[in-house]
Formats: structure tokens, sequence, C-alpha cells
């Protein structure tokens, strides 16, 4: 583990790997809500890095992080949540001969597959989903797409995501569903908020 | 319900508070009133609630007619204002009769201005917040001509009996001060000195979401290969590959791909930076 200062008043701890992001962020989830952790406006997982942005003493902090005891993230820790799919993506048949199987083995490759939701970013809800095991990752289309449909089930790198709305993308896209990813008026607004474990069961889509 | 009619839309005008910070974990820019204080002063001249939501305009100002009486101030980058054609204070509460139409004129210098109307633009809240965000589409949309701002029920406060304010002398030059970290050890230390002897030029391409800088010596990179997506925080100097700096103002997004060299502090600095025109001078200095 490894503390930034990130300016006046923000930290960020840098970690090895996808799975000790998790546990931190769900140790800081923990610890903030018993209301041990102090003030912090923005608890922000990415990739490799959680940010505490909006805390007073950034450095005093991290120290104290450091020092911590860390777990690893118990298999079923977070909420579930379970999401439709039709494989209907015009990458399908493309994600299938990267993994070296039937296009129609795809969707039972992906339900047995418990996802988690690692951070957000890119937009408003959208997640990027955890849980592929490295020879399933596929790389990003050589053309990026101007406009990827809204509920459309895409992969790329260790990712998978699904859009909340319409925007140009450049992820492999094999399957969509009618799930509302993002609703402003929702608590959450974001359907898959970090820590959030995600089924996709095959299905018409509808949720 | 009393309304602002838009006349004229300005080039860029949007509604503004103090954005949505707390949200970024679900991929929400903090968004906001980039000029805090000039934003802040707008709402205290018509004696609104620190948060109330306002008009920003992007260098030539708006036309608003008042269905109701009204009571507005523009503060921000300096303009000429009108209230039916006749000048009236710039930094300072106008009353609109019903009827009447205010003209935010064009900056005199400066970038953004702030117009606020007693008792609030009251267009719906969106995560706690009226701001429009123009990285991600929250908010409500670009104001454009004709559509109708409903305003608030008016606060306790009462309108301050302060003079108007003195016009702001035109920067000539921006100064950022500059925290490093955390990623300054992905610049070599060459190009990292050279960063305090450096002059950059505000580029045309700056908007709500980064100021972007030109014309100064590229940031050299220590290292090969890419970062993984980290979260961002404003003021963050993003270095993208041409290693030219990007300062993120209140719309960048939340987590980023590029090294960040460094962090200008909110306040007074990027209060400036959204009032710098493009072709001025930027210079980086060494924040304690």
């Amino acid at each position: 583990m490894r503390t930034l200062v990130v300016g006046a008043q923000a930290l960020l701890i840098e970690l090895d790997s996808a799975d000790e992001v998790a546990a931190l962020h769900a140790e800081l989830l923990r610890r903030r809500d018993a209301g041990a952790l102090g003030p912090v406006r923005d608890l922000v997982p990415a990739a490799r890095t959680v940010l505490l942005d909006g805390v007073r003493d950034p450095a005093g902090l991290g120290a104290r992080i450091a020092r911590w005891e860390v777990a690893p993230l118990a298999r079923e820790e977070g909420p579930l949540v379970t999401v439709p799919v039709r494989y209907d993506g015009p990458d399908l048949a493309e994600v299938a001969r990267l993994w070296g199987v039937a296009p129609g083995e795809v969707p039972g490759i992906v339900a047995a597959t418990e996802f988690r939701v690692a951070f957000c970013g890119f937009a408003p809800g959208f997640g990027y989903l955890t849980g592929l095991p490295e020879r399933l990752h596929v790389p990003r289309r050589d053309t990026p797409r101007t406009a990827v449909p809204a509920g459309s089930l895409a992969l790329a790198g260790e990712y998978a995501g699904v859009y909340p709305r319409s925007s140009p993308g450049g992820w492999q896209l094999i399957g969509s569903t009618d799930a509302v990813l993002w609703d402003a008026g929702r608590e959450p607004a974001a359907l898959f908020a970090p820590g959030v474990r995600v089924r996709f069961t095959q299905g018409d889509g509808r949720g | 319900m009393a309304e602002l009619l838009v006349v004229r839309a300005g080039a860029l005008t949007t509604v503004q508070d103090r954005g949505r910070p707390g949200y970024a974990h679900l991929g929400v820019p903090r968004s906001g009133a980039l000029d805090t204080a000039a934003y802040a002063l707008a709402n205290r001249l018509v004696g609104n609630p620190p948060g109330a939501a306002a008009l920003e305009t992007t260098l030539d100002g708006v036309s608003l007619r008042a269905r109701a009486a009204a009571v507005v101030a523009v503060t921000g980058a300096p303009c000429p204002v009108r209230v039916c054609g006749r000048p009236v204070a710039w930094g300072a509460p106008v009353r609109l009769p019903a009827g009447a139409e205010l003209e935010v004129g064009r900056a005199e210098s400066g970038v953004r201005g702030y117009v606020a109307v007693r008792g609030g633009l009251a267009v719906p809240p969106v995560l706690g917040s009226r701001s429009t965000d123009l990285l991600s589409g929250l908010g409500p949309p670009v104001l454009s001509a004709g559509t109708a701002l409903p305003v608030g029920p008016a606060g306790p406060g009462p309108v301050p009996a302060a003079d108007a304010y003195g016009l702001p002398a035109a920067p000539s030059e921006l100064l950022l001060p500059l925290r490093l970290g955390p990623r300054e050890d992905w610049f070599t230390a060459a190009s990292l000195a050279g960063l305090w002897r450096s002059a950059f030029r505000v580029s045309p391409r700056s908007n709500r979401i980064g100021l972007r800088t030109e014309g100064g010596p590229a940031l050299v990179r220590a290292r090969a290969g890419e970062l993984p997506s980290e979260g961002m925080v404003l003021g963050a100097v993003q270095v993208p590959p041409d290693g030219l700096p990007v300062v993120f103002l209140a719309d960048h997004p939340v987590t980023g791909g590029y090294p960040v060299v460094g962090v200008v502090p909110a306040g007074p600095a990027l209060d400036a930076a959204a009032q710098a025109r493009p072709g001025i001078t930027v210079r980086f200095v060494r924040a304690r």
C-alpha cells in the first residue's frame, strides 16, 4: 500500500490489485459508517487506487490507514443485483471466437460469473465490473462505435459494464438489458454502485 | 410563480449553484459555478442564501425579461448592464419592474459572468443541485431563447444596502499555485524544474471541464506505460501525452488515466482560472 497526498485536502491510496482495492474500499465504508474515519466528502475507488477527497489532514490520515490490517473481501459481501440480459450484441460472435467457444455458450459463462462493481466513471452510473478470469479478458474494438445503445452489456480488458445511456464507446457488445442503470430520483441513483455484486441472467432483458 | 424569460441566451449560459460534490463514486462530476467568489457575491447582493442557483454566462452575457418585478445582480466578468436600454450598476442589486428587460452585455475582461435573482432560480434539482453539468449532461439544459426560468420565493435575508463593488482589474497573467503530486514522479526532474520557469498560454479549447494550456514546453515523461484510471480532484493538473498541462475545473471527469503532476488549490486561484481568457499567459508557482 502506498499513500499519496493530492493537494491540500485529498489522499490517494495505491494498491497492487483490484481485490485489494475492493477490500480497502469496503473497510473504508465500514469505518465511515461507524463514524471512525472522520469527515470525507468523496470516497472514490478506481482500478488500483482509492481517492479520499475532502479530508482535513491527508498526510496524517494516510499514515493511519497505512497501519490498518485490511481483511480480504468476503465473497458474499455487498448487495446483490440480478440483471436479465438478451444476448443480441453485435460483437457476441467475436467475443465467442476470442473465448474459443460457440456464441450459444457465452450466456452460460457470463451467468456463472459473479461480478462486482469495482468503481464508476465515464458517465453517471457506468460501473466497471470485475470478476471475469484473465483468460476471458478481451481487447477493445479497434474502432469505437459513435453510438452504443443504452442498456448494452459490454466487455473490455478486465471489465464488464452496461451503458447507462447511449454514448460513444469502444467496448465489445454482447447483449442488452432494459434494467434502469441510472435514475437520479432513486437512492442510490446508480444500480451499479461500487461494492455491489452483479449476476447476469439470460432472459428477455426485462427486469 | 415569478419567471425570467430568456430573450437572448448568449454563447453559453448555464444554471449553476455549488454543484453536486459527494457523488464522484457514482461517476457524477462535481460541477457548480466556476468563479465561486463572484457567484457567492451575486447571491449576497440580492439577499439570497449562499447556495441559491444563478446564471453563469460566457463572454457575451445574456438578456432576460422579468415576468414579475425582480431584484437581480450581475458579477464576475465586468460588463455593461442595462434595464430597458438604460445603463444600471454592475456588481450591485438592480430592481427590475414587471416586464422589464435586463441586458447583460459582452464581458470587458474576464470570461464568466453571474446573474443572481432574488429568490434564486427554481429549476428542479438533480442530486441536490440545480447545476448544469456539461460533461455528463445532468441538470437543466444550456439556456436557449424562449426558455422560462422559474424564480423561487425570496428568503428572509434583506437586499443589502451596500454600494456597487469596484470593477476588478483585468488580469494580464494567470499565476497558479501548484502543489506537486501525486504523480510528479512520472516526469523527468529536468522538465519539472523547467515547469516553474515556463510560460504557457490559455488555450481557446478551454471549457468548464478544464483550462487547457498551449505554447509552453511539454512536460517529459520519465516512464513508459499507462496509468490505470484513478480518482481526480478539482484543480488537478493532468498531463496528457502531448505534455501540456490541463487544469481540471468544476465539470472535470471523476476519474482519469493521465498522470496528475500537481494540484491547484480551490479558491482564488481557480476562480481566476475561470476568468482567464484564451491567449493570456499562465505560469505555475510552487505552492507551500
